[in-house]
């Protein structure tokens, strides 16, 4: 019998039970949508932490100061006075494999235009900083080298502040009051969104590092001449990001006059390696949903295997009633088997529209990422028409192995 | 197309129930001749219906040998004998055994289905053969709305249509009235008088009689084997009934 007979076979069967049918489906359908969903939620997460890796700038190192100390108590991270602009120009000239070096001073203090204000971090940096964290400029112009020698009273906005401070008026060219000082507008800067952490990277304003030390950081330890509190280096190549770190290490260890044995005054931190953590436990995560969802396929595939033996014993006389009539026993086991997978494919569709369905509704109600891989699609189908082969399999040599005359007088 | 068609030699079933082993059938040596219309009879247990399954093609002989058109038959493996069942041998079964909630059409055209050919190709045999038997005209009907007699010339139908040269009814008229088994005989007839082969089991002797030969069985062995003297024509009694019915009527 050629292939499109037998479907037809298979369709009337299911067809004539339909209801069973359909109730021997379901295992499948729910294993299949579960499988798309989960997939679709998995490679959402995956796909925000990749774009949390891009807002971050991509091959980012981060320097930050270790722990000072007064008199014998130790102070904590970041407390130290160690690193310099020196340092930032020497990472940026002798450590291989470093594109750019920002230095970095923060302080967190009001911003006033006309009757509005607004507290957001005040960033003061060189141009490179935009360049190291891949930011653009949506209007206006990054500060120069020479705004920053010349302690030039500029600033660059967040969308954040923009939108705090500004309401509909254009930012650019504006004058702003940071600590009484004013300030004029030169660039806003592209949206970037929160960041892993769940801070608004917007809420920022960038000032020239120089001015920063002489009008707004005041007159605490940190304004002292040359101190930074961080640098924000870019490497060249994603390859190169280890050798790179170990660079910087030894750089600062050696300028800074540590002894071999004697603890660093700074700290090193791969923010794409961080990123990388986070986006391995997400993977970890889905594929765990999907290991539960395979569960479900597999009961589905267990369900599809009963209800053939259910199906072959009811249909014995038809099955001998076939092979009087010239039904080999390949026949018969084509016939059942292409049943079975019938089923299970029938279901897979129906599970991956169901499962689509889901994943648009969870994106939609619980506003979490979805992210549907036509190759989960794919990957689905041929998993459930697997599971109809597998499953079916059996079912059918039961019946291919039936004796004629046994199963014509079968009651 | 004359010639011996079947042909068994010392002809033996075994079957295994448990530790017992039951002789179904032994030592049969048999010839049907190409044309032949024989009735085989016997009370049950006596070995007729697994002689029927033997020559059928549907079991396989414990002892002797089995050849079918001068071919040696008994050896061979399931799926050459479900070629030969497809190709040679048309079965009519006493419940007619029709698929339920299938056409006739479909029904009848399933052997050609098995015998490798394509569906449309099946439809168009299969209708050739419902207008032969006289029911072209019911094709889309299920065997639900088709009454016995219909049910039973649809299965005629598709133990024809792959042309055989062997037609095997087991108790074809069993579940029939008398005029509509009749009918069926008359069918059975006609069929025979166009060159095939007809063997029909049987414990009916007034069925037998519509047969040219009948071959008795019991206990396993060939009891009697002889011509049949005083041979029925279906047609005639049918004609005769409707005459008896006529002048009922016209009382």
């Amino acid at each position: 019998m050629n292939f499109s007979a037998t479907l037809a076979v298979a369709l009337r069967a299911l067809r004539v039970n339909a209801l069973r049918s359909g109730l021997t489906m379901l295992g499948i359908i729910i294993g299949v949508a579960a499988v798309i969903t989960m997939v679709a939620v998995g490679a959402g997460a995956q796909d925000r932490v990749d774009a949390q890796i891009q807002s971050l700038g991509s091959n980012l190192i981060i320097v930050f100061n270790g722990a000072g100390h007064s008199r014998r108590a130790r102070l904590g991270a970041g407390t130290a006075l160690s690193l310099t602009e020196a340092d930032t120009r020497a990472i940026a000239n002798e450590v291989p494999g470093i594109e750019v070096a920002a230095p970095t001073v923060r302080r967190t203090t009001q911003l006033v235009v006309g009757n509005l204000n607004w507290s957001a971090s005040i960033q003061g940096t060189t141009p490179d900083y935009l360049v190291a964290r891949d930011w653009d400029i949506d209007s206006g112009r990054n500060m120069s080298e020479q705004d920053v020698r010349s302690t030039a009273k500029v600033v660059l906005l967040g969308q954040t502040v923009v939108d705090n401070l500004f309401l509909n008026a254009d930012p650019l060219g504006a004058s702003i009051r940071i600590k009484k000082v004013p300030f004029t507008v030169i660039g806003v800067l592209a949206k970037k969104g929160q960041n892993s952490f769940g801070q608004d990277q917007d809420d920022i304003a960038i000032i020239p590092i120089s001015t920063a030390k002489k009008r707004v950081i005041g007159t605490t330890a940190r304004s002292r001449p040359g101190s930074v509190s961080s640098i924000i280096i870019k490497v060249r190549d994603a390859d190169d990001m280890f050798a790179a770190e170990d660079g910087i290490n030894a750089l600062l260890r050696q300028r800074h006059n540590i002894r071999p044995g004697q603890p660093d005054d700074f700290g090193v931190r791969n923010l794409s390696e961080l990123m990388a953590t986070r986006a391995e436990s997400n993977r970890v995560l889905s594929i765990l949903l999907a290991a539960v969802a395979s569960v479900s396929l597999l009961v589905g595939g267990i369900g599809i295997m009963n209800i053939m033996f259910v199906s072959v014993t009811e249909r014995t006389r038809e099955i001998g009633l076939r092979m009087a009539v010239g039904a080999r026993p390949r026949d018969i086991l084509w016939q059942f088997l292409v049943e079975a997978v019938t089923l299970s494919l029938i279901g897979g569709l129906i599970g991956i529209a169901l499962g689509l369905f889901g994943a648009g509704a969870i994106a939609r109600l619980a506003e979490w990422p979805m992210l549907v891989q036509p190759s989960s699609l794919v990957i689905a189908f041929v998993f459930a028409g697997a599971v109809g082969i597998f499953f079916g399999y059996y079912p059918a040599r039961k019946a291919a192995r039936l004796n004629p005359i046994d199963a014509l007088r079968y009651e | 197309m004359t010639g011996v068609l079947i042909e068994t030699q010392g002809l033996g079933r075994d079957y295994q129930l448990g530790e017992t082993t039951v002789r179904a059938l032994r030592d049969v040596d048999l010839k049907i001749a190409r044309g032949e219309f024989v009735a085989v009879m016997g009370p049950s247990g006596s070995g007729k219906s697994t002689f029927m399954n033997l020559i059928g093609c549907l079991d396989r002989p414990t002892a002797g040998r089995y050849f079918l058109e001068g071919a040696d038959i008994s050896q061979l493996g399931r799926d050459a004998l479900a070629n030969i069942r497809n190709e040679k041998v048309g079965f009519v079964f006493q419940t007619f055994s029709l698929l339920p909630r299938t056409s006739a059409l479909d029904n009848v055209a399933m052997p050609v289905l098995y015998g490798g050919k394509s569906g449309r190709e099946g439809r168009k045999k299969a209708l050739e053969t419902l207008e032969a038997v006289g029911l072209s005209d019911r094709a889309s009907h299920h065997p639900a709305q088709l009454s016995g007699g219909q049910q039973q010339r649809v299965a005629i139908a598709r133990a024809l249509v792959n042309d055989p040269v062997l037609i095997l009814a087991d108790e074809p008229t069993g579940a029939l009235d008398t005029r509509t088994g009749l009918e069926i005989m008359a069918l059975f007839q006609e069929l025979n008088r166009q060159g095939i082969t007809v063997v029909v089991v049987t414990h009916d002797p007034d069925i037998a009689r519509h047969a040219k030969r009948i071959v008795g069985f019991r206990d396993g062995r060939v009891l009697s084997d002889e011509a049949v003297a005083n041979r029925a024509d279906a047609r005639t009694e049918l004609a005769a009934l409707a005459d008896a019915a006529a002048r009922e009527a016209a009382q």
